[in-house]
């Protein structure tokens, strides 16, 4: 704890820190069964290790659910695998291609599967009976993020209605809902990339490896590079070349371009993150240039 | 590094979300793909330069009317400080908008624009920093190309705002001449104003002193959460876990638990990072006790001899955000620290013009953006202080039972 005696102000990140520690046990105290949604990436590893410190040294008393596109790096499978089983904490997977075989969700033409990621989302937090589902995302990574509250609203039918939000005030969130509804909880929302870095560091966050940069097999799609797998296969006329990459976000293994880096410690990345001209949403992610407002239609659908 | 939260007013088209376009942009916040994307924008709608208020337009909706709709958080950072910004919109629903931005921030800039000086909006929002207690006020005199640069309405503008003030209780004032649109006084000083001597905006938002805001004074721990885990390597332990909203506790202080009045000793307090001596809002920590005493959520730890209120008839000054107005006998839902319980309007004292902070006595409802004093009655005791000497203990939101949605904002002004 960083805090100058003669003033007793908290440093940003410690405000930050006390901030989302502050939402996350408000959750717990108010909604009945909260879950929390881990994706493997950084910022759902921040949240996970915030809602361990919130109750420590008690475990945190609910369980992760991972949205299991099919496509994953498998390292950051691993990874998950390993964290949870280190925290002893419950481990509930929707499973996408599950959803497929089972005819909830259909395969679009193009093979993303991030849109039918959502009605998958929601049947799960439908049988888990959950009322609350903390996600990692921030205000600053999109525009119709930054309108995002806190505790964020959403209907029988999971659905996000920017235009009606419950006014925020203080720090007094309103958790009350009606059965069949849920609340997504956002204790990250005031966090930037910078603030999420400087804390991983700060706090020696372990990462799944492919956040430093390695060699990968790689293509040039519109500028953006996708590593060459299983799921993802170069287009005719399309070179694949070796590259020293590195993800700045992890997501669905289709979707999620790498940058050139030669970022191998955590400094290297700090570095190299404070100087970056590009968000990482438009380095990194294929589904946000659909169109203008890809990300709003998401999220009215329920998407994260 | 420490963090500065900060609204930002204006009323329609005066230039407020250029002139965080353009602090975003000056700071170099903004990415290549966002701007990219607002230049394409700018040339789609036949704008001559690039319009740096297509940065914070959110929803498809917002692009689609030409208007901001609802608050939206934007953050930026320089080597002194990082900023959280709450953008409040002018039009639809502005008082409920200020209102929610306001209450979190350490300073509100409100915009005018010096061609058309103080506008009804402009008391509007001078008036709901007062009424929320945003320590810091800055009045940034927008457009000041557009009147050449002149002094003399900057110092007309000026004067009459100080007028206004004097009716309000605004602790810290600083009037700032700017054009958004050229960067005169953002991050450079105007080379266009040299008469003017004072900080530039960004400047300002630097240096703002703003260590003394918070209420050091008063320890008030409402608590949130107890935990007590079930393992039998750390049998017997029971913390009491919440975020401190005022005063400064120590390891070894007396404090008294309630509403039970029951009193122990701080044995150990545990932050985020490992045990500490001592914790100040707004830390989240962990207190532990000496004795097992009965406290859970809803109650507060204090000092014997520095308590809040423990009260049922409570008034307040209340904003409300509802199309159906709230009318003496209503019963709602209320949220105070981390207490909820229920209430019923038992009076409504009056309504406020925020124009002319005239005191409407006969009124007998508060409509959707309404401002006005009411008294409650609520159905358990709340350890509650003045709005005025504790933003964290003194506020409260109001809940409809059956939409469960947040109708109404409230400042405690009386306990008795």
């Amino acid at each position: 704890m960083t805090t100058t005696h003669a003033e007793y102000r908290l440093s940003q990140l410690d405000e930050l820190e006390a901030e989302s520690i502050y939402i996350i046990r408000e959750v717990a105290a108010e909604s009945e069964r909260p879950v929390l949604l881990f994706s493997g990436g950084k910022d759902s590893l921040v949240m996970l290790h915030l809602a361990v410190k919130a109750f420590a040294p008690a475990r945190m008393p609910f369980p992760v659910m991972h949205v299991d596109t099919g496509h994953n790096f498998p390292e950051v499978l691993e990874f998950r695998d390993r964290r949870v089983g280190e925290l002893g904490v419950e481990l509930i997977v929707a499973s996408v291609p599950d959803a497929i075989e089972r005819g909830l969700v259909k395969e679009e033409p193009n093979g993303s599967r991030n849109r039918i990621q959502t009605p998958v989302l929601l049947e799960a937090v439908e049988k888990g009976q959950f009322t609350a589902a903390f996600g990692g995302a921030r205000r600053d990574e999109e525009r119709a993020r930054a309108k995002e509250r806190v505790f964020s609203f959403r209907d029988d039918f999971g659905q996000w209605d920017p235009k009606n939000q419950r006014p925020e005030l203080w720090s007094l969130y309103n958790a009350r809902i009606h059965p069949g509804e849920h609340m997504r909880v956002f204790p990250l929302s005031n966090w930037t990339e910078l603030d999420i870095w400087d804390y991983i560091a700060r706090e020696d966050i372990e990462l799944p490896s492919i956040y430093f940069a390695h060699e990968r097999e790689v293509v040039d799609r519109k500028g953006m590079l996708f590593n060459v797998n299983e799921f993802f296969a170069a287009k005719e006329g399309e070179t694949i070349f070796v590259e020293r990459v590195r993800y700045r976000t992890v997501g669905d293994a289709t979707l999620t371009a790498a940058v050139r880096s030669d970022a191998d410690t955590m400094q290297k990345v700090l570095d190299e993150i404070a100087a970056t001209r590009i968000t990482e949403r438009g380095a990194t992610r294929g589904d946000d240039k659909v169109t203008e407002a890809a990300m709003e239609d998401r999220k009215r659908e329920g998407y994260f | 590094m420490d963090l500065l939260r900060f609204a930002t007013a204006g009323s329609v088209d005066d230039g407020k979300s250029t002139l965080i376009g353009r602090l975003l942009y000056d700071t170099k916040t903004i990415f290549e793909d966002q701007l990219e994307h607002v230049e394409m924008a700018s040339k789609r709608a036949g704008d001559e330069y690039t319009n740096l208020a297509l940065l914070t337009d959110g929803l498809r909706s917002e692009r689609e009317q030409g208007i901001t709709i609802d608050v939206a958080y934007r953050y930026f950072a320089t080597p002194k400080r990082k900023f959280i910004i709450a953008d409040t919109p002018g039009h639809i629903q502005y008082t409920r908008n200020m209102v929610t931005g306001a209450s979190t921030a350490d300073l509100a800039i409100v915009l005018v624009d010096a061609r058309k000086g103080l506008v009804e909006q402009s008391h509007r929002h001078a008036f709901i920093t007062s009424l929320l207690r945003v320590p810091h006020l800055v009045l940034a005199i927008n457009k000041m190309d557009l009147v050449d640069y002149s002094q003399e309405v900057y110092e007309q503008i000026h004067s009459d705002f100080t007028t206004f003030a004097t009716k309000l209780d605004i602790p810290d004032l600083t009037v700032i001449p700017i054009s958004a649109l050229n960067g005169d006084n953002i991050v450079t000083r105007s080379e266009n104003m040299t008469w003017y001597s004072g900080a530039t905006l960004l400047h300002h938002l630097e240096h703002v002193y703003v260590a003394s805001d918070r209420n050091m004074v008063d320890v008030r721990f409402p608590v949130q959460y107890v935990i007590r885990p079930q393992s039998n390597e750390v049998r017997d332990y029971r913390g009491y876990a919440g975020t401190v909203a005022g005063g400064i506790m120590r390891v070894g202080d007396e404090v008294m638990a309630l509403p039970s009045g029951f009193t122990s000793t701080i044995t150990a307090i545990e932050g985020p990072g490992g045990s500490v001596e001592e914790a100040h809002p707004p830390m989240a920590v962990t207190v532990r006790l000496a004795d097992e005493i009965d406290l859970s959520r809803g109650g507060m730890l204090c000092r014997p001899n520095n308590k809040p209120a423990v009260a049922q008839d409570i008034d307040v000054m209340v904003c409300w955000m509802h199309d159906e107005p709230l009318r003496r006998g209503r019963k709602l839902a209320i949220k105070h620290t981390t207490n909820s319980a229920r209430a019923m309007v038992k009076d409504m004292q009056y309504r406020l013009d925020v124009n002319s902070l005239h005191r409407d006595l006969d009124a007998t409802e508060l409509g959707l953006n309404d401002i006005g004093r009411i008294s409650l009655r609520t159905t358990q005791p709340l350890m509650a202080d003045e709005y005025r000497r504790n933003r964290q203990t003194g506020g409260m939101i109001l809940v409809d039972e059956a939409t469960n949605f947040t109708v109404g904002a409230a400042m405690i002004v009386d306990t008795d």
